[in-house]
């Protein structure tokens, strides 16, 4: 249990000192390397707790996809800073008080876990200790909330099929491959092949 | 004292001694891989390949290793030095670190997790980073298009991996990668193997591996014509050997990953006594050996891909067939019942 509670520690103090990073370093470009170092801890402390699908999930999903797409923005982008941070007072009590609530819903959640332990144990799908958590989660997921997570796919296409829409524009003179052409198209119509008699050209 | 010995110190010992193990002759492969590609392109090519150091030139990557350790570390004066000098020590790490969960014989793996799979693909995905940091860290232009081709492509071609190893897991029922050999095994030998039944798949995640470990035809983030050498431009010494070697070690981590998805493995081609003499490592190692010279076959054979030709096969061309296969398996899997706990 030693070596489990100095992991716990490890991972905890690295995720909480980078997650203070993300916010204070100067460089953007940093901030996002700090985040990424905040997930990684993450997954580190879901391994902790047993849940090494989540954790897999999250390095993959968050660090190996989302954050990448946050780097490339970062860097492609020349973002001044100090201009940024003048308004940092005058949006104090707006962020001030999105931070409130969150906390204290915090609070609510993991109060009632404390103050009631035994409400643990009437959640809708508990999980036996024998099944594996890949199991567990495809039990829920596929099994018993089938309807709900196919219209949460549903949701997430509309939005994807949204943006693009959004975003697309059709380009006049834009020339592309067309690899289906290019493929069908015949030597015989294309080339002609003549004999040139040597010294005197066509 | 003596139970700290038992609790603690001996079994971390014990894993440091299967690190070294594994991470030794890794190492040398690497080296050798380097003097292999550079003998079997020098055969495609009909000439002789590196053959003055040593006996047949096999010390030509000893001679290598030393000249890159003489030489001198340049940081560039523009450069950001924290992130220039994590990145190749990150790339060469996370090429190391996959390795942990990779099955060299039955119950032979350093750590036999039940999320296997998706271990590798983290890490490999993680990959990246190295590569990013690398050519925005360098402050030239350069190295940061290289950077930026490389994340651009590893993203897309991860997503077909990702559903080609969704076709093979749902054959086998497991994240586990020796649950993953052990269902490629049976009476028929090499039949057995899931490159038999998923050939397309088998396909399309070997191509995948090409474009993941920016290798030939697929190698534009160095493409030297274009970007002289790409992300790594200004390195040299030890952080450009850092680079170089996890490139090489990724390489052959794709090819072991191959072979345990699709060739089975430390598994013999038939399960009848010649064979299976021969201990399941070296199969393993064979197999593995099989994938790297299909790597090094095709970088002396084909062209570089234009870019926009590799993105186009990435997302309008593996992509939906890989999508498709998915459907296709399950449903194959389901109807007849071949998945496993249905039979």
């Amino acid at each position: 249990m030693i070596i489990q509670g100095l992991a716990f520690y490890l991972f905890s103090l690295v995720a909480v000192v980078s997650a203070v990073m993300v916010i204070s370093a100067r460089n953007p470009v940093h901030s996002v390397l700090f985040l990424i170092l905040t997930f990684f801890n993450a997954a580190g402390l879901f391994v902790l707790s047993g849940a090494e699908f989540l954790a897999m999930i999250l390095v993959i999903v968050y660090v190996g996809a989302v954050a990448v797409m946050f780097l490339f923005v970062v860097m492609m982008l020349d973002i001044n800073f100090a201009e940024l941070r003048q308004g940092f007072l005058r949006y104090l009590p707006i962020g001030g008080l999105v931070g409130f609530i969150l906390l204290a819903e915090l609070l609510v959640i993991l109060g009632g876990w404390t103050l009631a332990p035994e409400a643990a144990a009437t959640a809708a799908a508990p999980v036996q200790a024998s099944v594996s958590n890949t199991h567990a989660l495809g039990q829920i997921l596929y099994t018993r909330y089938l309807y709900l997570f196919q219209v949460a796919g549903m949701i997430l296409l509309i939005a994807m099929v949204g943006a693009i829409v959004l975003t697309l524009r059709r380009r006049q003179g834009v020339r592309r491959q067309s690899i289906s052409e290019q493929v069908a198209r015949d030597p015989k119509a294309c080339i002609e092949i003549r004999k040139i008699p040597t010294g005197r050209g066509i | 004292m003596a139970e700290l010995w038992a609790e603690y110190l001996w079994p971390a010992l014990l894993i440091v001694l299967k690190v070294v193990a594994i991470c030794v002759p890794l190492l040398i492969s690497v080296a050798y891989l380097t003097f292999a590609e550079r003998k079997v392109i020098g055969a495609i090519h009909r000439r002789k390949g590196p053959n003055v150091v040593g006996p047949f030139g096999l010390l030509q990557p000893m001679a290598d290793g030393l000249k890159l350790m003489l030489k001198e570390t340049i940081i560039p004066t523009g450069a950001n030095r924290a992130v220039f000098i994590i990145a190749p020590m990150l790339t060469f790490i996370l090429a190391l670190v996959a390795w942990a969960v990779i099955p060299f014989g039955d119950g032979v793996v350093l750590a036999n997790i039940n999320v296997g799979v998706l271990y590798l693909f983290a890490i490999s995905s993680l990959g990246v980073y190295g590569i990013v940091m690398a050519g925005w860290a360098s402050n030239s232009k350069y190295a940061f298009l290289g950077g930026l081709r490389s994340a651009a492509q590893m993203v897309s071609y991860e997503v077909s991996m990702g559903f080609v190893l969704i076709t093979v897991l749902l054959c086998v029922g497991s994240l586990n990668l020796s649950d993953i050999v052990r269902a490629q095994s049976g009476p028929l030998g090499m039949l057995q193997w899931f490159v038999v039944p998923l050939l397309p798949m088998a396909v399309i995640f070997l191509v995948s591996a090409l474009a993941e470990t920016n290798r030939h035809p697929f190698d534009l983030p160095e493409a030297e014509a274009e970007l002289v050498s790409g992300y790594n431009v200004e390195y040299s010494a030890m952080t450009f050997a850092l680079f170089f070697l996890g490139e090489y070690a990724n390489m052959i981590l794709m090819s072991a990953i191959t072979s345990v998805l699709f060739l089975g493995g430390w598994l013999p081609p038939l399960p009848v006594a010649p064979f299976t003499w021969v201990p399941g490592p070296v199969w393993f190692a064979l197999k593995i050996a099989a994938c790297l010279f299909v790597f090094l076959w095709v970088r002396a054979t084909l062209p570089r891909y234009r870019y926009d030709q590799l993105m186009r096969l990435g997302w309008k061309v593996f992509l939906p067939v890989s999508l498709a296969a998915v459907v296709i398996v399950a449903g194959v899997v389901l109807t007849f019942g071949l998945g496993p706990g249905m039979k």
